[in-house]
């Protein structure tokens, strides 16, 4: 049998599938911020015409799926899955965003992890000839996450200099058998991987390893230098674990100063945010990719790029019970050519 | 940097890279606010006493009442969580903060109905202070009375 499997943990796709088109979906806040132009639509407030934040993120969901799938003119039958998940409990943004769409649908759950979780799983359907359009969607939505993580949103507390903001934000992105690029080439799964830390308001240096982790797998396994990509791009380590995994990776022998970056670094200006370590939430990669970097690519301004969604696997339960926070990235290798 | 293996090394690197918060000038602006609301207290208990004449029991409760009202109307407006940011403990601890600490959260657990949303959360966050709170009370009490 003729295998794909390259190295420990990565996958090299033989028929590698192309991302058609993506779309976005952001909050205000988000559209404020540094990106804000490239995004599909800019939401004006929290509730977007819902009665809940849980329903304006399922609406969320739903249009951001819906809206993917009318730009490169298909309809839904067209589609043979749909993959998709986001933060609450019982990914209900994604099944009740979704269940309107009548497309086969696999829910799933890789905490801020998620993006690049159906990318690599998108990406295996087509690749193993089981699907030849996939959609991948992901979702977060700051009021929906602090409900269920923290505080209400009206309590007058502070945060830590250590905390990030949960991104308000959905991205799709369609992925085809045939299509003309940019290709997904390669994949790399990662680990659970936890090094102890247990503050829920330090969510960078709980991913940090994971996507050193993951990385490092990347490159040993594909036989890449961390020169290949213009861009090497984490989910949402915000700056403290963006710097954190580049001082990591160094002691790893690979100096990634020159093309890394973070989406939660990208996705809004510090100072004037009052964003503190940046942005985090599983739509904070799924958005930036989906809006900023995809437009990136298709502008061949970028042709190389390793995206590297990062997750922290835990609950309010499991934080109040003193565990740690376990750790997990994939990474995605996402080419203009082949 | 020497390669990091074990979780205390990490904790320790971890512990080194993340910044602390302002301490001082937290403690600054704590002072100057939660001081700010006891001072509009006192006045509120003057005005009452001297100017409408009540006694000093009743003046007192109608004070409390008067800032409970008070740090719920600005939580009701979306001001309080604005204070509390920037103030931290000078707006949390006075009871300004504990009627904050009560509608914060019946306004978000609206959504889930009178019942399991704003009666069973409406205590989520003062819930702790209240037991502690009046255990603390009882024992105090206890020891007073024993010594008395």
């Amino acid at each position: 049998m003729e295998t794909k499997k390259l190295g420990k943990q990565s996958v090299k796709l033989v028929n590698p599938p192309s991302i058609a088109a993506t779309y976005s979906i952001v909050g205000p806040k988000e559209g404020e911020g540094p990106l804000g132009k490239y995004f599909d639509a800019i939401l004006d407030d929290e509730y977007w015409g819902e009665s809940t934040w849980e329903k304006a993120e399922t609406k969320m969901v739903k249009e951001c799926i819906g809206n993917c799938i009318a730009k490169v003119q298909l309809s839904n039958s067209d589609i043979d899955y749909l993959l998709a998940g986001d933060l609450i409990n019982q990914c209900t943004p994604s099944c009740f965003g979704s269940r309107e769409t009548s497309i086969p649908f696999f829910g799933l759950f890789g905490a801020c992890s998620t993006f690049t979780e159906s990318l690599s799983l998108g990406s295996m359907l087509i690749d193993g000839g089981y699907a030849t359009n996939v959609v991948c969607a992901t979702s977060s939505h700051f009021c929906s996450a602090e409900k269920q993580f923290r505080f209400p949103l009206e309590l007058g507390n502070q945060r830590p200099p250590s905390a990030q903001w949960t991104v308000m934000g959905t991205g799709s992105a369609m992925l085809t058998k045939n299509g003309d690029g940019p290709y997904i080439t390669c994949l790399t799964t990662g680990k659970i991987v936890d090094m102890g830390i247990k503050d829920a308001n330090n969510m960078g240096a709980a991913m940090a390893p994971a996507a050193v982790d993951t990385m490092y797998m990347h490159f040993k396994d594909t036989g890449r230098s961390s020169n290949y990509y213009d861009l090497i791009l984490t989910g949402d380590l915000g700056y403290i674990g963006k710097e954190i995994t580049t001082e990591l990776m160094e002691t790893r022998g690979y100096n990634i100063k020159n093309n890394y970056n973070d989406c939660g670094v990208l996705i809004f200006d510090k100072e004037k945010q009052d964003t503190h370590s940046g942005g985090s939430g599983c739509g904070c990669c799924a958005s930036t990719f989906c809006g900023y970097i995809f437009n990136q690519m298709q502008a061949k301004k970028l042709k190389r790029v390793l995206l590297i969604a990062t997750g922290a696997l835990m609950s309010p339960t499991t934080a109040q019970q003193k565990e740690s926070i376990c750790g997990i990235a994939h990474a995605v290798s996402i080419e203009s050519n082949l | 940097m020497k390669a990091i293996e074990t979780k205390a090394d990490y904790q320790k690197y971890v512990d080194e890279k993340t910044p602390n918060s302002p301490i001082w000038g937290n403690l600054f602006k704590a002072f100057i606010v939660g001081g700010a609301i006891c001072l509009m207290g006192q006045f509120i208990m003057d005005y009452l006493t001297t100017g409408v004449g009540l006694d000093k029991d009743t003046a007192s409760s109608v004070t409390s009442i008067t800032l409970v009202f008070i740090g719920i109307f600005l939580t009701a407006i979306n001001v309080y969580n604005r204070i509390g940011k920037f103030a931290g403990a000078g707006s949390i601890v006075p009871i300004t903060g504990f009627a904050n600490s009560i509608a914060s959260p019946a306004i978000e657990f609206k959504s889930e109905g009178l019942v399991l949303g704003v009666g069973a959360k409406l205590f989520q966050v003062a819930g702790p202070v209240l037991v502690y709170g009046i255990s603390t009370s009882i024992a105090v009490g206890l020891i007073y009375y024993l010594l008395k």
